[in-house]
């Protein structure tokens, strides 16, 4: 189980308790969190799940596979911290893990 | 006006097999899809990405599933209407009538809405003001190339599209190529032909940069990129052709007075009918209690959605379940010849 926090464009925090093997899309879909649509449902096959990660947190989660680089470069505005949220799978060690979501997705 | 007994909305696998369930018990199906191609998502997002869990098919990639989904359809006449988009349907007497974007119009008792996740829309520019020369000096697509002659092309992407582009209008053209990133993700021989014209001089290279603005009056005339390390380079340009892949969008289906949730249409699960007679929804896009969006179940869907649309597109018979193994109309439907 991680603390995972959610910050939406309005600059709304949302912090969720989520399951230890789920995602953080997962997480966020399941919650309703607005602004991950993730279309293709986790499949890396769409940018619409897309966050930034906090600085601090970045070089401590699990880096990309190449797919998923190729994906967002199909994001809406990526950045060096950007990261496809069904790619980030929750452990314990992700615990107060925050993330930015895009003002949009796509 | 094309009459026919279902309309499917969708040339993805759902799609597919459902319009082959149709066409096994005896009715005729029209099929649109937005797309230039059929096969849906699998063709568009993952055409070279193994599949695992299509029954008896241990693995396949998503274009050989179309494929052979395509050849499953081939003792079957079936219209495809590609590159077309639903836009209205409204009921008339106890039939739905259908337009799509193209002026095609449909007069059918069943529609069945495949659709995946909506109908895919080009990804655009995130700044704004490119909205101000969509269709007149902003492009995401390429329709007529002889525009570009003699004249400034900035192309955005590093994808096959980005690169093909770039490629084929340095021949005539000034062209910038602007890619957010060092790497390419097209096929490496076009990268490689891509980095050779840029040593020659004949393709202009900017990695590491994405558009902040664009500039122009009535007319086009220059861009704004933004380097990683903050840095701008202003692009005089008279062309800016974007290729960030596809997105998916509901679309009109969301007008159409549907019970819809999260993007999904609900339905039941005897015929996969929606809260409007006649209208259906199968595969990714509709959702029930325990909605699985796998391509399995999607096939499930259509196949009890077809037999719904027999009850109204042909409501003096009697619909006869029979097995393909041993009845002799379906096998005739098939074209298979004696036994």
């Amino acid at each position: 189980m991680a603390k995972i926090t959610y910050i939406t464009h309005d600059n709304q925090n949302h912090t969720i308790e989520v399951q230890n093997g789920l995602s953080v899309m997962e997480g966020a879909v399941q919650n309703d969190i607005p602004g991950i649509d993730a279309d293709c449902g986790g499949g890396m096959a769409c940018a619409t799940c897309h966050v930034y990660v906090n600085d601090n947190w970045f070089d401590k989660i699990p880096s990309k596979e190449d797919g998923e680089e190729d994906m967002l470069d199909m994001a809406y505005e990526p950045k060096k911290n950007s990261r496809l949220s069904c790619q980030i799978i929750v452990s314990d060690e992700l615990d107060g893990l925050t993330v930015n979501i895009p003002s949009k997705q796509g | 006006m094309n009459k026919t007994d279902a309309l499917i909305i969708g040339a993805g696998p759902t799609g597919l097999f459902t319009a082959h369930q149709l066409k096994l018990i005896g009715l005729n199906c029209e099929i649109v899809d937005n797309l230039d191609k059929i096969g849906g998502q699998c063709i568009e997002l993952y055409p070279d990405k193994p599949i695992y869990d299509i029954p008896a098919v241990p693995e396949c990639t998503g274009e050989e599933l179309t494929n052979n989904l395509i050849n499953q359809l081939k003792p079957f006449d079936i219209k495809f209407h590609l590159n077309e988009r639903v836009d209205e349907l409204k009921k008339e007497n106890d039939n739905w009538i259908v337009k799509t974007n193209n002026g095609t119009v449909f007069s059918t008792p069943n529609v069945i809405i495949a659709g995946g996740v909506g109908s895919f829309e080009p990804r655009k520019f995130p700044v704004k003001e490119c909205e101000n020369f969509e269709n007149k000096s902003v492009f995401y697509s390429v329709k007529n190339k002889k525009i570009f002659e003699g004249k400034t092309v900035s192309i955005f992407g590093g994808g096959d599209s980005a690169l093909d582009w770039a490629v084929e209008l340095s021949n005539t053209s000034k062209v910038n190529l602007i890619h957010r990133r060092e790497d390419f993700r097209g096929a490496q021989a076009t990268v490689d032909k891509v980095l050779k014209l840029s040593e020659d001089g004949k393709i202009n290279l900017f990695t590491k940069y994405q558009m902040s603005s664009i500039k122009g009056q009535k007319e086009l005339e220059s861009i704004d990129i933004k380097h990683d390390n903050k840095e701008i380079e202003t692009l005089k340009t008279d062309y800016v052709l974007g290729f960030f892949g596809l997105i998916m969008q509901l679309g009109p289906i969301a007008n159409w007075g549907l019970n819809i949730d999260k993007k999904t249409v609900e339905v039941d699960t005897e015929k996969f009918e929606t809260n409007q007679k006649g209208i259906y929804a199968v595969g990714d896009i509709c959702s029930y209690p325990g909605k699985l969006k796998l391509i399995l179940s999607g096939f499930h869907e259509g196949a009890l959605a077809a037999r719904a649309c027999f009850k109204l597109a042909r409501p003096n018979e009697k619909y006869r379940f029979e097995f393909t193994t041993s009845s002799k109309t379906i096998k005739d439907r098939l074209g298979i010849k004696g036994d």
